[in-house]
């Protein structure tokens, strides 16, 4: 088929808030969900970063005491954004061989491998859980999800880092687009907030060390930046094709135009100073969305926060959009979420839905001194999007050289 | 000191309770823990070695096939108390 895709359901859960609009709305009013970890394994291994932004709301308070025994805790708030989304859409009548499920993870279920491990040390082989595989494996918040939903058209797990549900969703398309699947439940998780993974980004750093300031320690773009803010969440949205939708009265949030990926092949870590991977995905993209540059009124950035990545991703929007980037509203909504990994891009799908929807863009916080480097229009505070149809993109890069980027137009 | 047949269900329906949400009142003797608790292989396993763990006995694996009924688990337990 050749038709349109729409979204009809949003659901998440974040620093920011335990649902989609309690986020959405302390995002506008320019909160940080960033604050100092007071478990007492941060001074158990002596970390040298002590602050993240973790989940305003526990799942534990969410889900039943079974469902959370039986799910890591990244599997835990996949479900919570994808019952929201679920609910937020009407929890639509659709034959299950023709709903789907794209839904990513950066790291999977580390929590259960590391405790697991534990519990083998301490307690030998037979008290390891036998729920253990299923718990750990990176596809287990995408099988949670399918299961609750009865989704039976194909449930399958992009895992690419930080870009990994920017590229669920693109994914999403090619699926909408086959004719064959008229739902797709798409977005990303992670609940990486352990000492392992703290320590382990740490050791690369890419970790702001702001221990003495925690809410101001995301500043992309902020001359003072010093690397990115480990958060947990998850997001999570009903696309569908708009002929599915229209038939069953669905509310339409925006259209889902375009979706590409491409790779580097430069640096395991690094990004392309160049940019040139990141600039063909926006390329395409756009392309995709049968769309010229002008149309583009707004970008939710990756903007991580650390010195090198802002720049390189800056570059690579210089490379596509030439003078029409300074007509760009530009958001970056890790400042206040921090960096939810592989539950990143698809918050950040969210909120570049709400900003078309609602012809708003979200404010960026903390930045106090513009890196000359990087002139770019960023809006810090909530700025009126033009009206008529826009465009607007939003993107994710992760360590291997990912590089996802979704395109969304308003809907009328 | 060994615990008395009705003290072993009652622990054991707060170990299912734990495990699977099934109220403690619908853990009885009679009960199959497959065709009327429906609690899968999995659960089994978790509820054997808690079991393990509260009552202070040993259930080799071998004998959790032959546990088909709650009250087949209660008399195995009672028993391996010694």
């Amino acid at each position: 088929m050749s038709g349109k895709i729409v979204v009809t359901g949003v659901g998440a859960t974040t620093p920011l808030g335990g649902d989609v609009q309690s986020t959405w709305r302390a995002l506008l009013a320019g909160e940080s969900g960033i604050s100092t970890l007071e478990q007492e394994w941060v001074a158990r291994y002596e970390l040298p970063v002590t602050f993240a932004g973790q989940a305003k709301v526990a799942a534990s308070t969410v889900l039943t005491p079974q469902e959370a025994k039986r799910l890591d805790p990244s599997s835990q708030f996949a479900l919570i954004a994808a019952r929201e989304a679920w609910a937020d859409a009407g929890s639509p009548e659709v034959a299950p061989e023709r709903l789907a499920v794209e839904y990513a993870t950066g790291i999977g279920g580390v929590w259960t491998l590391l405790d697991a491990f534990e519990t083998l040390k301490e307690r030998g082989p037979r008290r390891v859980l036998p729920m253990t595989v299923p718990m750990l494996m990176p596809n287990g918040p995408a099988a949670a999800i399918g299961m609750d939903i009865a989704a039976r058209g194909g449930v399958r797990t992009a895992v690419s880092a930080c870009a990994s549900s920017t590229e669920a969703v693109a994914n999403a398309i090619t699926r909408l687009q086959s004719g064959d699947i008229d739902i797709v439940v798409a977005g990303g998780c992670e609940a990486g907030i352990h000492p392992l993974p703290i320590a382990a980004f740490a050791a690369m750093h890419a970790l702001s060390r702001n221990n003495d300031n925690p809410a101001a320690a995301s500043r992309p773009y902020d001359i003072a930046r010093d690397g990115f803010v480990m958060g947990e969440g998850a997001g999570a949205l009903v696309l569908e094709t708009e002929e599915h939708a229209l038939a069953r009265g669905a509310k339409i949030y925006a259209e889902l135009v375009g979706g590409s990926v491409t790779s580097d092949a430069h640096h395991i870590t690094a990004p392309d100073p160049e940019g040139t991977g990141a600039a063909r995905a926006v390329i395409a993209a756009l392309k995709q969305a049968n769309a010229k540059i002008e149309d583009v009124v707004h970008i939710n950035a990756h903007a991580t926060s650390t010195p090198v990545g802002d720049i390189a991703e800056y570059t690579a929007l210089r490379r596509v959009f030439g003078d029409h980037l300074d007509n760009i509203a530009i958001s970056a909504t890790k400042s206040s979420t921090g960096h939810l990994l592989g539950g990143a891009g698809a918050i950040e799908a969210i909120f570049t839905v709400l900003a078309l929807k609602e012809r708003i863009a979200p404010p960026t916080i903390n930045l106090d001194s513009q890196d000359p480097e990087i002139p770019l229009d960023v809006v810090t505070s909530p700025r009126k999007l033009p009206d008529g149809p826009i465009l607007a993109i939003s993107n994710s890069f992760g360590f291997g050289g990912h590089n996802a980027v979704i395109a969304f137009r308003s809907y009328n | 000191m060994a615990l008395s047949q009705s003290e072993v269900l009652a622990g054991l329906a707060e170990i299912v309770n734990d495990e699977t949400g099934i109220a403690t009142e619908a853990v009885q003797l009679d009960k199959s823990f497959t065709d009327d608790l429906d609690i899968d292989s999995i659960s089994m396993m978790t509820i054997v070695v808690n079991a393990e763990d509260k009552f202070g006995v040993k259930i080799p694996d071998e004998e959790v096939k032959n546990l088909i009924t709650v009250g087949d688990a209660v008399n195995f337990i009672t028993a391996a108390q010694g």
